[in-house]
């Protein structure tokens, strides 16, 4: 049986070079689907039907079940993020705490649903499941980084400082 | 690596501390961080440079009161500082020596007296990323005596003796799940350590991971010399991004200093471990479902038998445990079963780690002796609710667990306490709920989860748990019927006999357990039309008067 041979990278843009050490790094087993969704998840910011074609290929996995693994997961995301992002966090404590007001205030300024990026492209609105700051709940993550007793006033401001850039 | 070699390391890190007069603990957990922890901990650095004296400032995992944050223990005062930010930095080092900064002790008597520390004893003491901190207080001895001095199956007894139950939730023995692992067929076993948090409102497996990470490896490498593995897998959430980090600087340490690799301590015993990410499905706490993830594949369970002890990963025998059980393994190993048997109940022994948020005064992290009563943790350690309003329930278990009701607040903790009441331990989620919630909303939030989660494999799960949303939805918004409550309750017991895996076995619990302690709430919205707690927006046409 002829060795394989790894696909040709889909461009020559340098990330999918770390996207392809990650899947040289165990040897392209079929095991690293899901840490090399990762990998083009975190160099990108989002799946596209390229690279999920190109992993698939590369790590000889059906694309049904690469795609399969992409939409059962929430982590990954099929849509390119807005510039800016704002995640409520609706695990238990914080929904005790009202953070279902902070998602329909959030809803309302921007005039998109929860998993929805503003028509301009400068801010997605998501939800988070619980990021672990449950004792400062309710908590909201401006690009990542978290703030804890959100107000709903805070979070519009930040969204309003968000819109003028 | 051998035992001595271990003591030398610990007694240079003595020295090394020995050469400050003063050590400035800052907690940098989430919590404290997102408070500005790091500014301060920058503060106080130049604060001491600037001062003179010397002063270690070293950053912590979790100190436990999250809601103080961010916190400063100052030793060897053993003072600890409350709402501390970059401004209080001056005065604290220049109060070192002297008497405290005033105002800004942190006076949580109650809230410590009453707890145990096993699984946090070095959380708020040493700093995460250095391994010769960890070594320092006894960390890896376990594994060496356990390495160079125990057979395997002399640690097995140990953890049987001890009485230790998984704690992500389930309780099953920890000796008798080693023991069938260890008694499984073949060269190639696993020993995996599910740190998929998925439980929304709980967050002590990402403390330990993120505040002692050596802890977590120390008890997958003893775990792994009693079963006779070489490999280990920690599946951590990829929501939890420092956790990842941590746990990745701890394994290149660990390596580095001969405690994980070939040969381990001159033996013939070889193991490694690798990271694993989640991403974001609740069903992957599952043991078949993590076991599918691992292997690429979308977290579907299968059916057990097998259990994964006798066909698991790549169809291995593998053994899988929680964060917290591998952290208690350490210093069982250390201070031998009985001493560990001798701490919390009949038949649940040790201590557990809870995550205690919501509406509470002291929201974070507690660890307290099994058998504890309910009431003693939230009245006393976590200083019972704020703001006037009155308790109403404590959730346990998180979307598996259930609503107790004050009239069981002295009931003491334990597995099977918890079961008999309707809820789970679960990994220790403890959400209290005061006046302003509406326990019909709070079941309905609780399904509307498990419903999202359901992998979609088997049908009651799938189908069952939307078909409660939309009776539940109904009720919430009015216009439920008392035919709705009676077919709910007919699908809780469908769902709850016929799923395949524990999620769906256990997503009517929330439901049940508000319907047994709560059903006046229920009937008020199905037949008044109201939401007691004013949280359901119920639109009526007439007005019905109370």
């Amino acid at each position: 049986m002829p060795a394989f041979t790894p696909p040709p990278l889909p461009s020559d843009d340098k990330r999918w070079k770390i996207v392809n050490g990650t899947m040289r790094k165990s040897g392209f087993a079929r095991h690293a689907l899901i840490e090399t969704l990762h990998t083009v998840q975190s160099s990108f910011g989002y799946l596209d039907d390229d690279a999920i074609r190109f992993v698939a290929r590369s790590l000889r996995v059906p694309l049904s079940q690469a795609y399969g693994v992409v939409t059962f997961y929430h982590y990954f995301s099929l849509k390119p993020p807005g510039k800016h992002t704002v995640t409520i966090c609706a695990g238990t404590a914080c929904y005790i705490k009202g953070s279902d007001k902070l998602v329909a205030e959030a809803e309302k300024r921007l005039g998109i649903k929860q998993g929805q990026t503003t028509k301009d492209g400068q801010i997605s609105l998501m939800t988070a499941r619980c990021v672990g700051a449950c004792s400062r709940a309710p908590v909201a993550l401006y690009d990542g980084a978290v703030a804890g007793e959100a107000a709903a006033e805070q979070v519009l401001e930040q969204l309003e400082r968000w819109a003028v850039e | 690596m051998t035992i001595e070699e271990l003591e030398q390391i610990a007694e240079s890190v003595r020295l090394e501390n020995a050469k400050f007069d003063y050590e400035v603990n800052v907690c940098m957990d989430l919590a404290c961080a997102s408070q500005g922890a790091e500014k301060l901990r920058e503060a106080l650095v130049q604060a001491a440079a600037a001062s003179g004296k010397t002063v270690l400032v070293r950053r912590t995992g979790c100190m436990g009161p999250c809601s103080s944050g961010p916190l400063v223990r100052v030793d060897p005062e053993e003072r600890l500082y409350h709402h501390v930010n970059a401004v209080h930095a001056e005065a604290i080092v220049s109060s070192l020596g002297g008497e405290a900064v005033p105002g800004l002790q942190c006076d949580l008597n109650e809230h410590f007296d009453k707890q145990v520390r096993v699984v946090l004893e070095n959380a708020g003491h040493i700093d995460p990323e250095k391994i010769d901190d960890y070594i320092s207080c006894e960390g890896y001895k376990a594994l060496m005596t356990a390495l160079l001095e125990m057979t395997p199956g002399g640690v097995i007894h140990r953890i049987t003796e001890s009485g230790l139950r998984g704690r992500g939730g389930g309780g099953y023995p920890t000796g008798l799940k080693w023991s069938t692992v260890a008694k499984a067929g073949g060269d190639l076993k696993y020993v995996v350590c599910n740190g998929d948090e998925g439980d929304p409102g709980a967050f002590m497996d990402r403390s330990v991971m993120e505040g002692d990470p050596h802890r977590v490896i120390e008890g997958m490498a003893i775990a792994a010399y009693a079963v006779g593995a070489s490999k280990g897998f920690i599946y951590v959430r990829a929501e939890y991004p420092v956790a990842v980090a941590r746990l990745t600087t701890a394994l290149r340490e660990a390596r580095r200093r001969g405690l994980l690799g070939s040969n381990i301590g001159g033996t013939t015993f070889s193991f490694d471990v690798e990271i694993r990410l989640g991403a974001g499905a609740f069903v992957c706490g599952e043991e078949t479902a993590l076991i599918a993830s691992i292997e690429g594949r979308r977290g579907t369970p299968k059916p057990r038998p097998p259990y994964p002890a006798v066909s698991g990963l790549w169809g291995k025998p593998t053994l899988i445990n929680n964060v917290e059980t591998y952290a208690n393994i350490a210093p069982i190993v250390r201070n031998g079963g009985k001493w560990f048997a001798n701490m919390g109940s009949e038949r649940s022994k040790g201590t557990k780690v809870f995550a205690l948020t919501g509406k509470i005064a002291n929201t974070g992290l507690v660890e307290v002796p099994m058998g504890i009563k309910l009431r003693e943790i939230i009245e006393e350690i976590g200083g019972g609710v704020p703001g006037g309003h009155t308790f109403k329930a404590v959730q346990t278990g998180g979307p598996s667990g259930g609503c107790i009701p004050v009239e069981m607040l002295d009931i003491g903790v334990s597995y099977d306490a918890l079961l008999k009441m309707g809820s789970i331990m679960g990994s220790g989620g403890m959400i209290v709920m005061d006046d302003t919630s509406c326990m019909v909303n709070v079941a309905r939030f609780f399904i509307e989860f498990c419903m999202t989660e359901s992998c979609g494999k088997c049908i009651p799960c799938r189908a069952g748990t939307a078909q409660m949303h939309t009776l539940l939805t109904r009720i919430c918004e009015g216009s439920g019927t008392m035919e709705d409550l009676e077919l709910l309750e007919d699908l809780c017991a469908t769902v709850k006999e016929t799923s395949l895996c524990g999620l769906g076995q256990t997503a009517p619990n929330p439901v049940l357990s508000t319907l047994k302690y709560f059903r006046n709430e229920y009937i008020e919205h199905i037949v008044h039309k109201r939401c007691p707690a004013g949280v359901c927006a119920i639109e009526t046409g007439v007005e019905v008067l109370a």
